[in-house]
């Protein structure tokens, strides 16, 4: 069985600069695979020539088996796009937004308006349906974009960053309906800067940083290779919380102090904490909690801002 | 009607079937106020066509053809109006809307997301400013027939010489609109729309002009549609106007094929 | 008015960013015009108006007319965007400025603008010889009497709609029918009598014939003064419309 997306060496280039610097990818049908990565990684890039809106500059790639160059039409028949900005039609209605992108599909009338409405029962907008796209809220905006994206019935869905900028609520039900998307076994690919969005919604991933794939796998096996499997966060009363780094040497596999806080990545993070009593370092405060994606992330991407 | 009937005329398959998906769009986004507007269009070459054909035209009487014929300074100016309304209304929407659409509503990068390729969106907003222009020249025509400034026959035969002038100068405006780097570039695209306005014999013939100036004049898009229109109108139509057409049926080939390729290099980076 | 004077600074601030790509329309639009109308078309008219030839005639209806779209075009788009787009007022709304400052100090800058575009066109027409008083210089304060009769209503307008399209409306079915019926082109006396009162009704033909009688060295007497205090009624009550619309917008 063929991937739906097959890519080897891919580079794109905006002059001198390498937004993306040749990566590998591989996405099977029915998956759920999610791009992770900073600001200015490469992610968006990525996800717009496998959108077919840009040319490779280098490297092969193959969209359900076309290439985006020759096929590029034939290809987007069967892809959903939801792009990082909502570039919904401001001058429809909410409805008309549906039933006219499905016209450039080459949907009939009747069959848009019916898938229309299907669709706006599924982001649960069909209150709104009359409603002009101004006057929504940001959630709101979302779930009609990912509607829109949905109305040709496409093999493989991409969204860029779907969730950010949105509300609490506004973010659990959208993943609620990407889960239900999957359950249907629709091929999601997705980029995302939201560590429990990825461990949500991604069978696997890839981690992008300066252009290029630093890491690959299930969010599971990603901080199993990556981290250890819990973490202690420490606060010491002073302003120099890394005076307290050699006296924490060989209490944990790894020490990361920060300008608020020391970082201990340990097994097992209840011994650790017993284990720095004992030392008679008392911190101001101490938490034990479960290794995540994110500390993964930083650990492969650094803690530097990069825009 | 019309979104009835156009669909049926090119099937899906082709690029003129996904062109006309984009005319669709347009007509789908028609609102009162928009409505309004657009009816104003109609209105501009009117105004003029009193202000200055019939009150200036009241100054000025009867002005001598070249051939030696002699008409009423308002027969002389309706037909540039309707030349000078062709160009304006199809620069409008393929330069000003256009733009905004591409830029401001990021329209088109959904657009792109579909099989739709960029050639199709420019042949499709084309084809939605010529039915608008289409609309202000049909009513252009009967109030200069009534008028009595024409007979319904030249009417009839100007009309589709209106719709190539707005054809030739929508394929024109949109090669303009991807050269536009931000809203003020319009002022310069305003600057040379009022020169050609002024300047294209509409208001006075061009041999009136010095011999240099006579020949840029003559050498000016809207000076080629004017000459065409108001020769039909006028009943003097000869070879001249030949040249016309050929001169408008290059423009829009050439226009439209820039314009295409320039799309596919602005939003498919 | 200090508070006003510091809003009037920001415009010009911003407007040293801005200046070159509205030079163009200031200086060749006028230049334009009056080569096209003046003498293109003017060679054409056989009669004298008000014993001046056509383009003398035509000359100060344009400058009048320069004042007024220039004020319409700052009291429009600008003030929209200030409002629904790049939302300036708003912020000036933030910082210790009352209402009327902000209007204030915004009409001041769009008096400059048109104040900079009449001093360009009389620079293009003075050698073309078609000033002939020196009642010429009459023209800055008239033109700024001009562009505030036009303007002040005209921010009153845009500040209660929300879409361009209806400034797209405004000039189509206002502005538009206001340049071409108004005596700049032709004298009004030929106006059918609903259109005539039409024409007395707007600001811009009375400015228009103030302007003319200033470059010409004709004498109007008191008509000039109604004429005056007819512009200057535009000017108060648009400024109230407009206070009150800005009051509307920016205090809630």
């Amino acid at each position: 069985m063929t991937a739906l997306i097959h890519a080897r060496g891919l580079i794109k280039r905006f002059g001198d600069f390498t937004a993306v610097d040749g990566i590998d990818v591989d996405v099977q049908a029915g998956e759920a695979f999610g791009f992770l990565g900073p600001n200015g990684a490469g992610k968006s890039s990525t996800m717009r020539m496998i959108g077919c809106v840009s040319p490779p500059t280098d490297g092969v790639l193959r969209i359900l088996g076309m290439d985006p160059l020759r096929d590029g039409p034939a290809i987007r028949a069967r892809l959903g796009v939801c792009p990082q900005l909502d570039n919904l039609d401001v001058e429809l209605t909410v409805r008309e937004n549906l039933t006219t992108y499905a016209r450039f599909f080459g949907i009939s009338r009747a069959t848009a308006r019916r898938r229309a409405d299907e669709l706006l029962e599924f982001v649960q907008l069909t209150e709104r349906a009359g409603s002009k796209v101004e006057p929504l809220s940001g959630g709101m905006k979302r779930r009609l974009t990912i509607a829109r994206a949905l109305v040709n019935e496409p093999d493989l869905v991409l969204l860029d960053e779907p969730t950010t900028g949105l509300d609490p609520q506004a973010r659990h039900l959208v993943w609620e309906r990407l889960f239900r998307l999957k359950q249907q076994g629709v091929t999601l690919v997705l980029t995302t800067h939201y560590m429990d969005e990825a461990e949500q919604l991604c069978d696997r991933l890839v981690v992008m940083d300066g252009g290029r794939i630093v890491a690959e796998g299930s969010p599971r096996s990603l901080i199993e290779q990556h981290s250890t499997r819990e973490v202690v966060e420490l606060r010491f009363a002073t302003e120099d919380q890394g005076a307290y780094a050699e006296k924490l040497a060989g209490v944990a596999e790894r020490v990361e102090v920060l300008p608020d806080r020391v970082l201990l990545y340990v097994a097992d993070g209840d011994d650790a904490l017993a284990q720095v009593q004992r030392r008679s370092l008392s911190p101001a405060s101490a938490l034990v909690r479960r290794a995540g994606l994110e500390d993964v992330f930083l650990h492969l991407t650094g803690r530097t801002l990069v825009d | 009607m019309l979104t009835l009937v156009l669909p049926k005329l090119v099937s899906f398959e082709g690029s003129g079937g996904r062109a006309v998906r984009v005319t669709e769009r347009n007509v789908n986004a028609l609102k009162s106020a928009y409505w309004v507007v657009m009816a104003g269009g109609l209105l501009e070459p009117v105004l003029y066509l009193f202000s200055i054909g019939v009150g200036v035209g009241a100054l000025i009487g009867d002005i001598g053809l070249p051939g030696g014929r002699t008409v009423s300074y308002t027969e002389f100016v309706a037909p540039a109006m309707l030349a000078a309304s062709a160009m304006s209304g199809a620069l409008a929407e393929t330069t000003f809307n256009f733009f905004g659409k591409m830029k401001f509503m990021r329209l088109y990068d959904g657009m792109l997301a579909t099989p739709i390729r960029p050639f199709e969106i420019a042949v499709g907003e084309l084809i939605w400013a010529m039915v608008r222009g289409s609309l202000y020249s049909i009513a252009f025509l009967a109030i200069m027939v009534v008028m009595d400034l024409t007979t319904p026959l030249r009417a009839l035969a100007a009309f589709p010489a209106a719709v190539l002038v707005g054809f030739a100068f929508g394929a024109l405006g949109m090669t303009v609109a991807t050269l536009i780097r931000s809203w003020q570039d319009f002022d310069l695209i305003g600057a040379g729309q009022f020169a050609l306005f002024l300047f294209s014999g509409t208001f006075v013939p061009a041999e009136a002009y010095p011999a240099v100036l006579r020949w840029l004049v003559e050498l000016s898009p809207l000076y080629r549609s004017v000459d065409l229109i108001r020769g039909i109108s006028l009943g003097t139509a000869g070879w001249a106007q030949v040249v016309d057409v050929v001169y408008l049926l290059v423009l829009l080939a050439v226009g439209l094929t820039v314009a295409g390729t320039r799309m596919g290099k602005l939003l498919c980076k | 008015m200090t508070s006003s004077a510091y809003v009037l600074e920001y415009h010009l601030v911003n407007y040293r960013r801005t200046w070159r790509s509205s030079a163009l329309s200031t200086m060749v639009l006028p230049l334009l015009t009056m080569l096209g109308f003046g003498l293109g078309v003017g060679g054409y008219v056989q009669t004298d108006i008000d014993g001046a030839s056509y383009l003398d005639w035509i000359v100060p209806g344009l400058i009048a007319s320069t004042a007024a779209q220039t004020a319409l075009g700052e009291a429009t788009w600008p003030v929209l965007s200030s409002f629904e787009w790049l939302k300036v007022y708003f912020a000036q709304a933030a910082a210790p400025l009352r209402v009327g400052d902000i209007l204030g100090g915004h009409l001041a800058f769009m008096m400059f603008r048109v104040l900079l575009s009449v001093v360009a066109f009389l620079l293009v027409a003075a050698p073309f010889g078609a000033l002939h008083s020196l009642w010429t210089l009459a023209v800055l304060p008239l033109s700024v009497l001009i562009g505030l009769a036009v303007a002040a209503p005209v921010v009153a307008y845009t500040a209660s709609i929300r879409s361009d399209s209806y400034l797209a409306i405004l000039f189509r079915f206002a502005v538009l029918p206001m340049s071409l019926f108004s005596g700049v082109f032709f004298p009004i006396e030929s106006l059918p009598g609903p259109l005539r009162w039409l024409a007395y009704a707007l600001p811009l033909w009375h400015g228009v014939d103030l302007t003319r009688a200033a470059t010409l060295g004709l004498g109007i007497g008191a008509a000039g003064l109604w004429h005056a205090l007819y512009l200057l009624l535009w000017c108060v009550a648009g400024w109230f419309l407009a206070r009150w619309r800005f009051q509307r917008r920016l205090v809630f």
